[in-house]
């Protein structure tokens, strides 16, 4: 049984096709890298997987641990185990960081039946988890994101990542937005949190992202459709040659994805 | 029309009846006020839709019912237990409390004094000293409606509050009005005067809250004066019982470079109606007006600011938020004055409302009025649901889609309360808050 298997998944959103048939399996202890354009799907694909109530799902299906995804609401979704690193990581003004992933920690320890954590334990694991992305302290008695820098925000990220210990993260264009220097410690953060029980869907554009964590697999994703799979070496020929490279060599995929499109 | 004849003639009687109780005390100074009152009020009787200030509020059911002024003390079956969910523990302040607006001795609670303190009943205040009455009660000149005139017009008790030049009192004041009506509807009026001096610095908690369903009136004053360099901080916890109406006003004077902040919460009442007026009277002087009202059912809550900015380089804050559910309504109205000589004011005004239903409603009417130049005057006005996008967030994170809605919505509504200094009351209404919010939406009968 494969952590997530997603078989010939269909979803837009208002009547708009943007997944076009995606196959995917993901095992435990694997990275996965989904690159793509602009436009390909991959946000969909990422946000289809979290839940998001806006994308429609019109065929296919997805299993996570052998059981059926589509049907459980986000928040048993995240219980399960699914975290996604928000790509726009959103302001929560009025709460505060503490509370926020105390509420969350404790609503899936309560799914998994494991005793709630009081504010002493919590407070213990918290301060271990900040060690993993150098998480500074000032941050965490302030309101979610609330006026957080852009690394503050992808770092904030990780960070609920360390303390939530899911089972597969999916990384929705983390990279987006940081210099080289955040980009190294999220990245570092991801690779400690590594481990054979846990897998990582990272998504993104570039390739620098992959230099830090190195995917076992990358998929590149074109108008709704993996069109190509491959090592890590994959990624850096993409970096080389860009993705019309891709376009130019699965040229047949891509008209019927249009043409599936238009419809 | 009738109705409004009727309800004159009505309490014409009633002041009839007070004025043949008071014998010889009809001659004072005090009840020459009260006259002044009464004829105030008699000439305008209670306003309806068609005046401005209350094109949002309709005071009809308020008005076409019978309400008994309270003329005496009454223990009206209180006791020390009836004050223990009002009580701000660990505080260990003064408590002053009134049944049906009269202070009631044995159930306050009055530390030995301190000095230049003085706090007690105003009308033993007033007994003993009857100038005040000329020189600190008259609404009048600042502004009062129908319904300060009615409170004046039966002026009998409430809150006495005097601190003298340079003392900081610790400890908040706690005022606690409970009002108790059997089958006859009661006129509840409390009147309280709270004088800062020069550079002096308290707190001071007003809280009104009902026992039993029965039907009051609470018609409230409070005036309040704070001297050059004084400190006042005056939070207001309205829970009115749900049948009940409540109209209240607090009317303040702020000298040079006095600083004022109100919080008004509320949680009760039928029909309720705030007024908080502030006059700055001297130069550099600062003034903040906070509000919550959390509502559901038929609740309707108006809450009336108006900031009379007549001296220069003042400062104004104002935030002013409501959670409206099942078929609530909400009315607020920011008024701003800068006068000419005012330059330099500065003054922000925010006004935010979450609506958590289809059928809650909310007018908002923000209304500046500037005759100086040199002013920076802004405000601002948002009317919405929670955001999508914010609840999604809670959820992947595995917090519960109804959980999220209450979290968000105390977030929203705990700004507000957040700026109380008084530790125990800020406890003690996030609790009550938190009692509010179940199940995405807002609850009253707790």
């Amino acid at each position: 049984m494969s952590l997530l298997e997603v078989r010939n998944l269909h979803a837009g959103v208002q009547g708009n096709a943007i997944l076009e048939g995606i196959n995917l399996r993901v095992e435990k202890g694997e990275i996965h890298a989904i690159m793509g354009p602009n436009g390909s799907g991959k946000s969909t694909l990422a946000g289809v997987l979290a839940g998001r109530e806006a994308y429609v799902v019109t065929e296919g299906e997805v299993l996570y641990q052998g059981k059926d995804l589509l049907g459980l609401a986000p928040e048993e979704r995240a219980r399960e185990g699914i975290f996604l690193a928000f790509q726009y990581p959103v302001e929560i003004p009025g709460v505060t960081n503490m509370y926020f992933l105390k509420a969350a920690l404790n609503a899936i320890r309560k799914h998994r039946s494991m005793e709630e954590l009081d504010a002493m334990e919590f407070l213990s694991l918290v301060k271990e988890k900040m060690k993993v992305i150098d998480f500074d302290q000032s941050l965490l008695n302030r309101p979610v994101n609330e006026g957080f820098s852009g690394g503050e925000k992808k770092r904030n990220e990780i960070f609920q990542m360390a303390v939530l210990d899911p089972t597969l993260a999916i990384l929705d264009e983390t990279d987006s937005g940081l210099d080289i220097d955040a980009l190294r410690i999220v990245a570092e953060g991801v690779n400690k949190l590594r481990s054979p029980e846990n897998a990582v869907v990272v998504v993104t554009h570039y390739q620098r992202l992959l230099n830090y964590i190195v995917p076992d697999f990358v998929h590149v994703l074109i108008d709704g459709r993996i069109v190509k799979s491959g090592g890590k070496e994959l990624a850096l020929v993409l970096e080389e040659k860009g993705y019309d490279w891709i376009r130019g060599e699965s040229g047949a995929v891509t008209a019927d994805a249009q043409e599936a499109g238009s419809k | 029309m009738n109705a409004s004849a009727g309800t004159k003639d009505w309490y014409a009687g009633r002041f009839t009846q007070f004025e043949e109780g008071l014998n010889g005390a009809s001659q004072t100074p005090l009840h020459a006020l009260r006259r002044r009152g009464f004829a105030a009020f008699a000439a305008q009787g209670f306003p309806t839709t068609a005046e401005e200030e209350w094109r949002f509020t309709s005071v009809a059911p308020l008005a076409a019912t019978h309400f008994h002024p309270v003329l005496a003390y009454a223990a009206s079956g209180f006791a020390e237990p009836d004050l223990r969910p009002w009580s701000l523990t660990g505080t260990g302040g003064i408590v002053l409390v009134f049944i049906n607006g009269h202070f009631s001795s044995g159930l306050s609670s009055i530390p030995p004094g301190s000095p230049g303190v003085s706090v007690g009943s105003l009308g033993a205040a007033l007994a003993h000293d009857p100038a005040l009455a000329l020189r600190y009660l008259s609404p009048e000149r600042r502004g009062g409606d129908a319904f300060t005139s009615l409170n004046t017009a039966f002026l009998l008790d409430g809150a006495f509050v005097r601190v003298g030049d340079g003392v900081t009192l610790d400890a908040p004041v706690h005022i606690l009005s409970l009002a108790s009506s059997g089958d006859t509807p009661l006129l509840v009026q409390p009147r309280h005067l709270i004088i800062a001096g020069n550079g002096a610095r308290l707190s001071v908690v007003e809280t009104y809250g009902g026992k039993g369903p029965g039907l009051y009136l609470t018609n409230a004053v409070t005036e309040i004066f704070v001297g050059e360099g004084g400190a006042v901080e005056h939070d207001k916890l309205q829970m009115e019982n749900l049948s009940s109406f409540h109209v209240g006003t607090t009317m303040v004077s702020l000298g040079g470079e006095a600083s004022f902040t109100s919080n008004a919460i509320n949680f009760g009442g039928a029909i309720v109606r705030n007024n908080v007026n502030a006059l700055f009277e001297g130069e550099r002087a600062e003034c903040t007006l906070n509000g919550l009202s959390v509502a559901t059912g038929m609740q309707h809550v108006d809450n009336h600011t108006v900031i009379d900015h007549a001296k220069a380089h003042c400062q104004s804050h104002e935030l002013y938020k409501a959670v409206l559910d099942g078929s609530a309504r909400g009315v607020f109205n920011g008024k701003i004055f800068v006068r000419e000589d005012a330059q330099k004011t500065d003054a922000k005004q925010t006004n935010k409302t979450l609506l958590l239903s289809d059928e809650a409603t909310i007018d908002t009417k923000p209304q500046l009025e500037i005759f100086a130049d040199d002013v920076k005057c802004t405000h601002g006005a948002t009317v919405g649901q929670l955001d999508e996008e914010q609840v999604f967030y809670l959820r992947a994170r595995g917090i519960g889609q109804t959980e999220a809605r209450d979290l968000l919505t105390f977030a929203f509504a705990t700004d507000v309360i957040n700026r109380v200094h008084v530790d125990a009351l800020r406890e003690k209404l996030d609790a009550l808050l938190h009692a509010r919010l179940r199940q995405g939406r807002v609850n009253m009968e707790t």
